[in-house]
């Protein structure tokens, strides 16, 4: 059999080779991949980086693929030197691999500006997972990072870094952010958006060095001005490998030079990928290649007929909630009419460049909801001079499944990997196709930068007979969005007001699921420096208290730890007689609730009682729950009462995603139940066991353990670390027994207790801005948000009945 | 007759926008809804356990009850939710003059539609 070397084990080359291997069992093959990871989607390194995917997520082809197709696997060996008379290729580590067929997929490196001080510690391309793990190991709070270059790829290890806690600038020599896929325009825009982010760009400024003393300290630039700098990101452009082409005696001009049929100069090496050049173009975004090596298999295989005849550019740019997609010629030139739309309040600019009547590119920044339209007009060359008026503003669809009905078969679903409409359909009816995932599996449609997902989503719904929705929650049908996503949309856009959440995003009414969820969500983000719209709060959290079967309220006031005084009893007591209060309840809470209270009366109620709210209605922070302790036990080996009551101070008034109640027990005999709450503090001798996720109500699930420790203020500070995390990490209405078993303990332990200082003192700062701006709710009794908060409209005209 | 007179409640901005508020009005206990752009007019209480629909969430032109989340239509008094209700709670008519909200204690007659599917 004869023998073929692939040099090079990145997705275009193993993209290549999978198509090689689809003909059948025809060679012997040998890869040399210079990295030591299997191969894997380099596109969305970006996401790993921002944390939204975990680093072995995103592998293509695991170790098993290799071994079923008899590869072998040569990792972390860089190919150094290729003999074309013998036939031989040269590893680093002194091997020979003999060759009947080469394959060059060698890819392309980070381009390194030629200034001084790159080789100090901190400064990092941003091309592969070990790049990534790396920077992700040096990222963290109050990190200065500074990235060398505003392209595609700098921006998104910008907000990656950014994501990770790190103050970022982006550098960028041109005028014009991306300016290779954007106009000054829609630039301008994008500058906006990164600044909106909170990362830092400056424009027109060319790098001379990078200081510092063994690590980087600063960056310096031609006009003598300069930044502070931990981390340095070096995203400057990349530049084709083609040493090894040029030692196999290959034409090479920029890049190995190929022709339609992918051949090289030579018949027995062939190149794929971002190394080659093809009529002139070297191209740099994964669908073009993965064209280059559907073509190159056949070729290779001795089936040469398909041509590839060149790609149209297109970029999309993977930063959640900064939409910018590009593709074609847009320049404004005489040949090119321009179709324009800018909106700069909502940060949407879109623009069309039209010759001849036909689609020859565009720029969409802020909304690019519609490029899979575009990009069609683009690949078929339609004549649009007739839907000229409605370029940018389509009639509205009367059902789903239109939109996609109409697409041709041949047109592309999947850009980044070649999927068509017809592939689509044929997997749903020829092979059972009924879920994304079975979609993904199938076609491989929709794994790489995931834009197409919705178009899959409705091309299965439209044509699958047994359509099921993947399990990922969405809010509600007001706001079609997993709360994650969400989370992340409203951080990124600045929202602040749950009414604006629902016209940008959603249907722009809202109901009684979404409103609460978003005005917790937005609470939350925004440390409670939001706009709170109590319209969208449940009746519970506009009148401070709980509403009962009848219409009346139940008034619980704070009694911190479950500890009272005389005076304080006399004035329930008081209160409870006075306002004919129908029933007075122990609850099981230790506190006590004053039952059958009239809305009208709740403000005067409180003024009398003079305590603060126990908030025993919210979906927030309910009490904590002690027993005596050392103070009064002969078995107490810890003053649970104490650090009880500590606890609820540095929680009470806070908003959770679902209500938090907590306990605190002197000894293992637990009689305050704390091995049942949501967050409890178990006393032993000489410490605490921190516990979290218990649960006596609907579920009863014993907590697991966070950690333990020796202080009361170390039990504290944990509790604090869980309690924030849970605030920013729970969706809407999941108590903390559901949260800690979804995420796992041990995944909380290492993002909580055990995740890095700066980490800790970032959940910490924004539990403090919280606490800070959080308030005893039943000041508004005094202070109602409007007139007619608690009471009845009183009526202009006298009615008698 | 006292059901033709517009008898004047409040001032509009008594309600907050996507509210509502009670009133008592004669024998009548109203809930008036601001639904931003108009205000709607219903009895305050829900047909499946009386709950005050006046402390309801407003969704689109609809309010969801505080007990047991009941969702009633406020334009036609039809219940949405749980599916196939036949009753419906009575609307009354209002209006804006001058900033102040009018309501007409004549309850406005059910709709042949009303009884049938949720709108």
């Amino acid at each position: 059999m004869k023998k073929l070397v692939v040099v090079g084990n990145g997705m275009a080359g193993m993209a290549c080779l999978e198509h090689v291997l689809a003909y059948g069992r025809e060679f012997d093959v040998t890869v040399f991949g210079d990295e030591t990871h299997v191969n894997y989607n380099r596109v969305l390194l970006s996401s790993v980086l921002a944390g939204e995917k975990p680093s072995d997520s995103i592998v293509l082809n695991p170790l098993e693929w290799y071994q079923r197709h008899d590869i072998a696997l040569r990792l972390g060996t860089r190919v150094v030197d290729v003999d074309p008379q013998a036939q031989v290729v040269h590893g680093e580590d002194g091997s020979v691999a003999s060759y009947d067929v080469l394959l060059l997929a060698t890819g392309s490196s980070a381009w390194m500006p030629p200034i001084a001080g790159l080789d100090l510690d901190g400064v990092f391309a941003f091309r592969t997972l070990d790049d990534t793990r790396a920077l992700l190991d040096r990222a963290g709070a109050g990190t200065k990072a500074v990235v060398i270059g505003g392209g595609l790829l700098g921006l998104e290890a910008a907000r990656g870094l950014q994501v990770q806690g790190c103050d970022v600038t982006v550098v960028h020599l041109a005028q014009t952010l991306m300016e290779r896929q954007l106009d000054p325009t829609g630039g301008s825009y994008l500058t906006s958006k990164m600044d909106a982010l909170g990362v830092r760009v400056l424009l027109g400024r060319s790098t001379s060095a990078i200081l510092g003393e063994g690590h980087v300290e600063r960056v310096l630039f031609a006009d003598g001005s300069h930044v502070d700098a931990d981390l340095v990101v070096v995203a400057a452009g990349i530049r084709p490998n083609v040493e090894l082409g040029r030692r196999a005696g290959l034409d090479i001009n920029r890049a190995i030079v190929v022709n339609d049929h992918m051949e090289t100069s030579r018949p027995d090496v062939f190149a794929v990928g971002e190394c080659v050049e093809h009529r002139g173009v070297c191209y740099g975004l994964i669908a073009p290649l993965i064209e280059q090596a559907k073509v190159l298999a056949a070729t290779m295989t001795g089936r040469k007929g398909p041509v590839y005849t060149g790609s149209i550019q297109a970029a999309k740019l993977k930063i959640m909630g900064v939409d910018v997609f590009s593709a074609g010629e847009w320049a404004e030139e005489a040949s090119l009419d321009i179709v324009r739309y800018e909106d700069p309040g909502l940060g949407v600019y879109k623009k069309l460049a039209l010759r001849d009547g036909r689609l020859a590119g565009m720029i969409l920044v802020g909304d690019t909801d519609d490029n899979h339209r575009y990009m069609d007009w683009l690949r078929t060359g339609e004549d649009l001079s007739a839907q000229r008026r409605q370029l940018l503003f389509p009639g509205p669809l009367s059902d789903v499944g239109l939109d996609v009905a109409e697409m041709a078969d041949t047109a592309t679903v999947c850009g980044c990997l070649g999927v068509t409409k017809g592939t689509i359909i044929g997997a749903i009816h020829e092979r059972g196709v009924n879920t994304l995932s079975q979609l993904k599996e199938c076609t491989r449609a929709s794994t790489s930068c995931g834009s197409c997902t919705k178009l899959c989503q409705d091309l299965l719904r439209a044509v699958a007979p047994a359509f099921e929705e993947e399990a990922k929650r969405v809010m509600c049908g007001c706001l079609p969005f997993a709360e994650d996503q969400l989370r992340e949309m409203l951080r990124t856009q600045q929202i602040r007001a749950v009414q604006d959440v629902l016209d940008i995003y959603g249907n722009g009414l809202g109901c009684e699921t979404c409103k609460p969820a978003l005005s917790y969500m937005l609470d939350m983000l925004w440390c409670g420096d939001h706009d709170e719209d109590r319209s969208a709060r449940y009746i519970n959290d506009r009148v401070h208290a709980n509403i009962q079967n009848d219409g009346t309220f139940s008034v619980i006031p704070r009694m911190r730890g479950g500890v009272t005084t005389p005076d304080e009893l006399r004035k329930i007591a008081d209160v409870a007689d006075k306002y004919h209060v129908r029933m007075v309840k122990v609850t099981g809470s230790q506190r006590i609730d004053l039952l059958g209270v009239k809305k009208a009366d709740l403000p005067q109620v409180w003024a009398d009682l003079g305590m603060p709210s126990g908030q025993a209605y919210a979906k927030g922070v309910r009490m904590v729950k002690t027993c005596v302790g050392t103070e009064f036990c002969r078995f107490g080996t810890q003053d649970s009462t104490a650090a009880g009551i500590e606890m609820e101070r540095r929680f009470e008034q806070l908003f959770t995603p679902h209500k938090v109640k907590m306990a605190t027990v002197g000894c293992p005999r637990n009689c305050a139940e704390a091995t049942v709450k949501d967050i409890g503090l178990i006393g032993q001798e000489g410490g605490w066991q921190v516990v979290v996720g218990g649960a006596a109500g609907k579920s009863v699930r014993k907590a697991d353990l966070l950690t333990t420790v020796e202080t009361t203020e170390e039990a504290l500070r944990a509790s604090e670390l869980f309690f924030q995390y849970y605030r920013e990490n729970g969706n809407y209405l999941e108590r903390t027994y559901d949260f800690v078993e979804r995420l796992g303990i041990e995944k909380i332990r290492k993002e909580t207790v055990y995740a890095p200082q700066a980490l800790h003192e970032a959940l910490l700062s924004r539990l403090r801005k919280s606490k800070d701006r959080a308030r005893d709710p039943w000041q508004e009794g005094r202070e109602p948000v409007n007139a007619t908060q608690f009471i009845p409209l009183r009526p202009i005209d006298e009615v008698r009945a | 007759m006292i059901e033709n007179q517009w008898i004047r409640v409040s001032p509009t901005s008594h309600i907050p926008p996507r509210e509502g508020r009670v009133v008592h009005l004669a024998e009548h206990e109203i809930a008036i809804f601001h639904l931003g752009d108009r205000f709607l007019a219903v009895q305050n209480r829900c047909p499946h356990k009386g709950g005050p629909l006046s402390d309801g969430i407003v969704a689109g032109d609809s309010i969801v009850c505080p007990l047991h989340a009941w969702k009633v239509h406020l334009e036609s008094g039809q219940i949405q939710r749980p599916g196939g209700q036949v009753q419906c709670v009575e609307r009354y008519p209002v209006r804006v003059q001058h900033g102040v909200i009018e309501v007409q204690l004549a309850v406005i007659a059910a709709e042949v539609t009303c009884g049938g599917a949720a709108a």
